[in-house]
Formats: structure tokens, sequence, C-alpha cells
């Protein structure tokens, strides 16, 4: 082939890849009444719920030595299939595949660890939240950090992209802080004495200073709580309306306590109070 | 606790889950090798002809597939399809479909270069004793092409088997992903659990590759 035809043969590829991808974007990603495949009444009907749920998240989402799922997002997802009485299909996520496995209809309905953020409220339907989490600061036992002004002018210990950066580098501008590109990095460096503390997600520093006994979560909470919330796809009213009334009642019922205690609390340990990361507003 | 980590390997429904996973792996690649070595070689022997418009389409597919990377092209299969085609298949039947159109591309260059190399004077010869253009393929140009891609037809398969590590990108259950799974699970336990875990994948990646390196070397010498 000669040059001339061959670059056409590029131009052409890289045409025909486009019109494959664009219908994607041209296409609104909202779910309209008629043809909703995952409204109350469709599953229903199909007899199945098709549910995104973490695999490899202990203790929210994970496969135990019996290779069954089990978890505080499963514990939840198994009770949402038994109130609509349909049988479950679990589909496994990654953190970064939970937006478009609801928008390409693989699944109805999001139980994975998910936090409401104004970007993805954008995308996707966020139910009444089931769990609450926030940036939290841990200091050995012996130095404790209780206060966030203590911290004025010493080094704190985060990793990159994390709340917890965010937070203090906005909110906290007179912390130093040092960044590690991962969690066994940050740990490795409080251990080291790099720093006289440790901001991370408090769920993870709950579970962590249950290990090392030595450590403190001296701030349990700071800064902006977050959500962790089921949803569902953009416009799916139906389906959304039904998971608010069931979160409503399951939160009567105490079940998130009692999930609390069965799922979350042999990982968190003593220090934790279910208040602290259930939401009990009845 | 002390104790070394390969008891994890060994604990529960590891090992069977571990298998499972590999079996998944192994059907994915093995229909796609198949099902596209077969398409492949039909391709292939189509780039030959002669016809302009036949050869344009065919490098076209070729490129596409040759140029996307594999990640991209699973994600486009699982995600956009089924949004703007509404087509949605369950995720290993979307890994199958893939690896099989990217195999088939692949194969059918493979197979191209390994026709057009065989000498003239056989296609010659070939026409002189009077055999027909189907008669030329199956008599002359096939078998003796075939040795021509066995290297090359090797490289591609155990790249296939491979990238099969990228399932789990796509929720495929295969045997990384089932892997992950259980060093997640036990990683309080068994901190060094992702080592043996590895390990024994590794293992098993190389049982599977290993007997087409062995195979492509027979072959070569008979």
């Amino acid at each position: 082939m000669n040059r001339k035809s061959k670059s056409w043969v590029l131009i052409l590829t890289v045409v025909a890849a486009l019109a494959l991808i664009f219908p994607a974007f041209a296409k609104p990603t909202t779910a309209n009444a008629a043809s909703n495949d995952s409204s109350v009444s469709a599953i229903k009907k199909r007899g199945t719920i098709k549910i995104a749920v973490f695999q490899d998240l202990p203790p929210y989402g994970w496969v135990n030595k019996k290779g069954k799922l089990t978890g505080y997002d499963l514990a939840l997802a198994r009770q949402v299939a038994k109130d609509l009485g349909v049988k479950t299909k679990f589909v496994q996520v990654n953190a970064n595949n939970r937006v478009d496995a609801l928008n390409s209809n693989k699944v109805d309905i999001v139980l994975a660890n998910f936090t409401v953020t104004d970007e993805r409220k954008q995308v996707v339907d966020f139910a009444k939240p089931y769990m609450k989490v926030s940036v939290g600061v841990i200091s050995p036992k012996s130095k404790p950090i209780t206060k966030v002004s203590q911290l004025k002018g010493k080094d704190l210990i985060v990793t990159k992209g994390t709340t917890a950066e965010n937070y203090f580098t906005a909110q906290q501008k007179d912390v130093n802080l040092q960044k590690y590109d991962s969690k066994t990095q940050q740990f490795n460096a409080l251990k080291n004495g790099r720093g006289v503390a440790l901001a991370d997600d408090n769920s993870y520093l709950y579970a962590w200073v249950k290990n090392n006994p030595k450590y403190t979560v001296g701030i349990k909470s700071i800064g902006p709580k977050q959500y962790i919330a089921p949803a569902v796809k953009k416009g799916n009213k139906s389906l959304l309306t039904w998971t608010n009334k069931e979160i409503t009642k399951l939160n009567k019922a105490n079940f998130f306590e009692k999930s609390y205690n069965s799922q979350l609390k042999p990982y968190f340990g003593s220090e934790v109070k279910a208040s602290d990361i259930i939401i009990t507003n009845k | 606790m002390a104790h070394s980590g390969i008891n994890l390997i060994f604990e529960g429904q590891n090992l069977p889950r571990l298998l499972g996973g590999l079996w998944i792996t192994i059907r994915v690649a093995l229909i796609a090798i198949i099902a596209g070595g077969v398409l492949g070689i039909f391709l292939g022997v189509l780039r030959t002809f002669k016809n302009r418009f036949l050869r344009f389409i065919l490098r076209l597919y070729l490129e596409f597939f040759r140029i996307v990377p594999t990640v991209v092209l699973l994600f486009l299969f699982y995600y956009i399809l089924p949004k703007s085609m509404n087509l949605n298949l369950p995720a290993a039947e979307v890994a199958t479909l893939v690896f099989t159109l990217w195999m088939a591309a692949e194969a059918s260059d493979i197979v191209r270069g390994a026709l057009i190399s065989v000498p003239q004077h056989q296609v010659d010869s070939g026409l002189a004793i009077g055999l027909n253009r189907s008669q030329l393929y199956y008599y002359v140009l096939i078998p003796q092409s075939l040795k021509l891609m066995l290297p090359a037809m090797m490289n591609l398969i155990s790249r296939i088997i491979k990238t099969t590590s990228l399932l789990l990108l796509i929720s495929v259950l295969d045997v990384i992903n089932v892997g992950q799974q259980i060093i997640e699970a036990n990683q309080k336990q068994y901190p060094q659990g992702a080592f043996w875990v590895y390990g024994v994948i590794f293992v098993l990646y190389f049982l599977i590759c290993y007997p087409f390196s062995l195979l492509a070397k027979k072959l070569q010498k008979d």
C-alpha cells in the first residue's frame, strides 16, 4: 500500500472508532419512564435485583474463606432484596466504575461504599445515606493529639488524593503536611515518628488502631461529614423512592445498628461507637 | 499468626476458588484462540485477494483492533454497547467476543504475511499443473505457510492468554480477580498473602502458556 492510501486508512480508522464511541455521549443517560428496566415493578417482574458491590473491601464488601460474599454493604443488599421479594445478582465493581455500571444498565442499584459528592450527584441519584465517614486524626497514645490547635506548625502525615489531604490543604493552612503515596507508606511514616499525627478517613483509622494499640484516634471527626448512600441510575424515581422508604424503615427497625455490630464492630474495636458510623436519625 | 503465608492458599475454599477463576480464564482464552484463529485464517486468505474494497475493509478492521488498547476495547464493549445498542451481554461473554475479534484481526495479518511469503515459483508451479484458485490455496499456499506463521501465531496465543489478566477490569471473576479478593479478605491475618497468591497465579499461568511453547517447538521441527 502506498503512503497516501495508508494515511487515509489511518484517518478512516480514527473516524470509525469515534463513530463507535460517539453515540454513548450523544445519548442522554437518564432512564426514561417508558423503558425503565430498573423500576421497582420491572425488578419484581424479573425476579432478581442486580446490585453492584465491592468484593475486595473488608469489612464493607468482601469474600470470606468459604467463598461467600459478606460485609456491611452486603447485609443491606440482601435485606433490600428480601424486602422486594426478589433474588440477588451481585455484580462486582471497582471504585471507578460504579457510575458506568449504573448507566449501562449492568446493575439496578449500587451499594458499594459510595460516598455522596456534588460531582457524583450530577450523574447518579443518591438515596438516603446509611453511613457517615469523616476525616480523623491518629497519634501515639503517649503524645495524643486531641485538638486541631495542637497541630499548628507540626508535621501531619496524609496520603495524596484523600479527603484528609484536601481538607487540611484548604482549611487548616498552618499545619505542615507530609504527603505519601500509599496507605502502607503513611502508616510506616507514623510508626517511624516522621510526624506527630496522621489524618485519613476515620473508618480506616479505627480499623488500623485496633491492630496497633499504641496509637489512638485522638480526633474522631473533623471537617465536613461525608455520607455513604445507595445510588440508582439518574431519573429512576421508582427505585429511588422505594429505597428511601426502605432505609427509613430499616432505620426504625435498628437494622443498621445490628449490622454494625455484626459486620463492622469486629474490625473497628471498642474505641468506636455505632453512632460514629451509622446514621440514627429515625 | 506467624505461620507462613502458603497456608492461605489451602484455607477454606481458597484453592477451589482460584482454580474456578482459572477455568474462566482458560475458557475465554481457548474459545477466543480457536474461533479467532479460524476466522483469522479465513480473513487472512481474503486479504491476499486483489479486490481493493475488500482489502480496505479488512485493513480497517485490523488497524482498529491493533491500535486500540485491549482495555479500551473491553470497556467499549462492556459499557458503551449496552448503552448505545441495548445489547447487554454478561461480562465473560463480552470478554470472549472482544478477544475473539482481536485474535482474528491479528491472526489475519500473520496469515496474510505467511501466504505472501510462500515463494512465487510454488504458486507458478501450482498454476502450471492446472490447479484452480481454491485448490492453489488448499494444496500449496496454506500448507506451506503454516510453518511460516507458527512462531508469530504462538506469540499471539500466549499474548491472548496473558492479556486475560485485564478481565478483572470488567468484573469477570477470573483467576487474578479471585486472587485479589483472597488477598484483601486476609490482609490482616496474612500480610504477606499477596506474595503467595500472585506466586500461585504465576505458576498457573506458566502451566497454561508453556505447553504452547513446547507445541510450537515440536511443530517447527516436524
